[in-house]
């Protein structure tokens, strides 16, 4: 018989290579689980982390478009929503290209309630009561036995001790400059995780507020209900997109982005440096095998190869290890949320008492792709060495 | 049986660097080995027999002189070349056997033929063939932690052999045995030496060896002092 019939060529070196990798690593047992647990551990928080901002973002911004900004927003041109000295003159007429579509108008102007004696700057916002844009309970806002009903945010009640049904005191400037005050009734407290909506601000029905600042049919801001309004031109309006509205949002998320990758990056180097550690103990504790597989007809290339694949499969076991308890922790986690450890209401963004983490194909798919290839090539590095290695002396565990 | 060449040593010098000078290894050897010799190179330590075995082997290369083995000249040899004159012609068999640790007893036989490529069916052949010869059938699944000092050397004698390799170099193989186990590892490789016609060269001081060998080149301070055939000593004796 002539043992040496060739078998299939293709990719068979590399198979083989896999094969005897896959051999060693198992071989080797403790060493080899050790490792492959603490770069198991590396994928799960690395994924986790990263899911948990990726929900926080996804949730921030649907959020945001339900509760405040809907497809984009109409500012008259002299609205600034950082000086509140342009309220005075930032509102004007709705434009009739804009009142038959799917908007919701908001009238603002400045105002003060007294509750309990006290005295508290407040936003007023007048909005259009029938609206189906935002998803404020604006039907609440109809009119009951001639008291005018406002809506606070459940963080402006529990700061002020408001309860729905309760009374306040509200004064305000009229558009010549006028101070009025009058009583208005708390019909309702919704809760919100956009801040910006909520704390200092008191809602009003549109109407209401423009007959008490005498601005008949004018309004600050035009929220637009449906994406195509963001082409249409209306002059003395600016359209305001998703871009320009959700840029202070992307910009922590971005911030807190770079936060997660400074863990990502020390998670990834002490995994990387428990696989170099051990390929590079591999190198001298192992010299004795590698110069059995040099005497045995194997090319330095092929143990090189064998040893950088050995690091690359750590890499592939720690991702099934990983997702053996992995899988199931994300998922627990993902169906109960993860509680703020403090009052998400300090930081002035939208953000939920209760974070649910999204783990997107990407994200998992990703953070596989970089451990390996990151895994792979710090195996690379010591295996190197092999190359340099003397045979006769690898074979005798000589080499110190 | 042939007895054409296979192994032309001529001229042959090896130095080392020590220090800042060279100690020489192996100074003019000329030797000649045909195919099917059971033959031995002995002297006492440091008298060049493993550096010879390792340039046999185009794990080393001369610094003077040629080597040709199956006529490959190993000083010309790539890495690459010598790594498959190795795999497809030379068999090795070392003192501590340097099985690999992780291996069971068959993966280890095994390995030769994968790096041969040598077709699942044909490989699983030729181990279980091998394996018999040494008559460890019973620890096919054991891993080297798991055998004896004899046992050992006999799976490194199949590994060697399971490929039918023209040369087997064997490098003081009975140095880590008893009487017993030692004259059981000759006896077997004496038996392959006969029914597949290898040839066998050994590095050895061993008097155990050196009774089985048919010839014996004696190696003093890196040169040839004696090359001998046992039968004509056995003549004169």
């Amino acid at each position: 018989m002539d043992i040496r019939k060739k078998g299939s060529k293709l990719n068979y070196t590399v198979m083989m290579s896999i094969k005897l990798a896959l051999r060693n690593l198992l071989g080797a047992g403790l060493r080899t689980w050790l490792n492959v647990i603490v770069l198991s551990f590396s994928y799960v928080i690395i994924i986790w982390y990263q899911g948990l901002i990726d929900g926080w973002n996804v949730q921030a911004r649907r959020d945001m478009i339900a509760w405040e900004i809907a497809e984009g927003q109409f500012w008259h041109e002299a609205y600034d929503p950082y000086d509140p000295f342009t309220l005075e003159e930032s509102h004007a007429l709705i434009p009739e290209v804009l009142l038959k579509e799917n908007i919701a108008s908001i009238l603002i102007t400045q105002g003060t309630i007294y509750p309990d004696g006290r005295i508290q700057g407040v936003i007023l916002k007048g909005i259009d009561k029938n609206q189906q844009v935002l998803r404020l309970p604006t039907d609440r806002l109809v009119k009951e036995n001639g008291e005018i009903p406002v809506l606070i945010g459940k963080r402006m009640a529990t700061n002020n001790k408001l309860n729905e049904g309760d009374f306040l005191t509200l004064r305000w400037r009229d558009s010549n400059g006028t101070f009025d005050a009058t009583e208005v009734r708390i019909a309702g407290i919704f809760k919100t995780d956009v801040p910006s909506i909520d704390q200092g601000h008191v809602w009003l029905a549109l109407d209401d507020l423009q007959q008490m600042t005498q601005s008949q049919g004018e309004a600050t801001m035009i929220i637009a209900g449906t994406a195509s309004l963001g082409g249409v031109d209306v002059p003395g309006w600016t359209f305001k997109d998703h871009d320009f509205l959700l840029a202070d949002l992307n910009q922590i998320i971005k911030q807190k982005s770079v936060g997660g990758s400074v863990m990502y990056i020390l998670l990834l180097i002490l995994a990387m440096l428990a696989i170099f550690d051990t390929q590079i103990l591999s190198i001298f504790r192992r010299q004795k095998e590698i110069g059995t597989f040099i005497a045995l007809g194997m090319t330095r290339k092929q143990v090189v190869r064998l040893f950088t694949i050995e690091g690359g499969m750590t890499s592939v076991l720690a991702a099934l290890v990983g997702a053996i308890y992995g899988i199931p922790l994300l998922i627990v986690q993902n169906n109960m949320g993860y509680a703020m450890p403090y009052n998400p209401d300090d930081l002035g963004i939208a953000i939920s008492e209760v974070i649910y983490p999204s783990y997107s194909i990407g994200l998992i798919t990703g953070t596989i792709l970089i451990v390996m290839i990151t895994a792979t090539i710090v195996s690379y590095m010591p295996a190197r060495k092999i190359s340099r290695m003397n045979p006769t002396d690898a074979i005798k565990g000589k080499i110190q | 049986m042939e007895k054409s060449s296979i192994i032309e040593i001529s001229k042959l010098v090896k130095r080392f660097p020590v220090g800042g000078d060279f100690f020489t290894a192996l100074d003019d050897i000329n030797l000649s080995l045909s195919r099917g010799e059971f033959t031995g190179i002995v002297g006492p330590s440091g008298s060049g027999k493993t550096t010879l075995l390792n340039i046999l082997g185009s794990l080393d290369v001369p610094s003077e002189g040629e080597v040709t083995v199956l006529g490959n000249k190993i000083s010309t040899l790539s890495h690459k070349q010598a790594a498959q004159l190795r795999n497809g012609h030379i068999g090795f068999i070392f003192q501590t056997y340097n099985l690999l640790p992780v291996y069971t007893v068959y993966e280890n036989v095994e390995f030769p033929l994968l790096l041969l490529k040598t077709l699942a069916r044909d490989r699983e052949k030729a181990v279980l063939e091998a394996i018999e010869w040494v008559g460890l059938t019973d620890k096919i699944k054991s891993k080297p932690a798991q055998l004896s000092g004899g046992e050992s050397q006999r799976v490194a004698i199949a590994r060697a052999m399971v490929k039918k390799p023209e040369i087997v170099l064997a490098d003081e193989p009975t140095a880590n045995l008893d009487s017993e186990n030692s004259h059981h590892i000759l006896r077997t490789m004496e038996k392959l030496n006969t029914e597949l016609n290898t040839t066998f060269v050994f590095a050895t001081h061993d008097e155990k060896v050196m009774s089985y060998l048919k010839r014996m080149i004696r190696l003093e301070d890196g040169k040839v002092a004696q090359d001998e055939w046992i039968s004509e000593r056995k003549v004169a004796s």
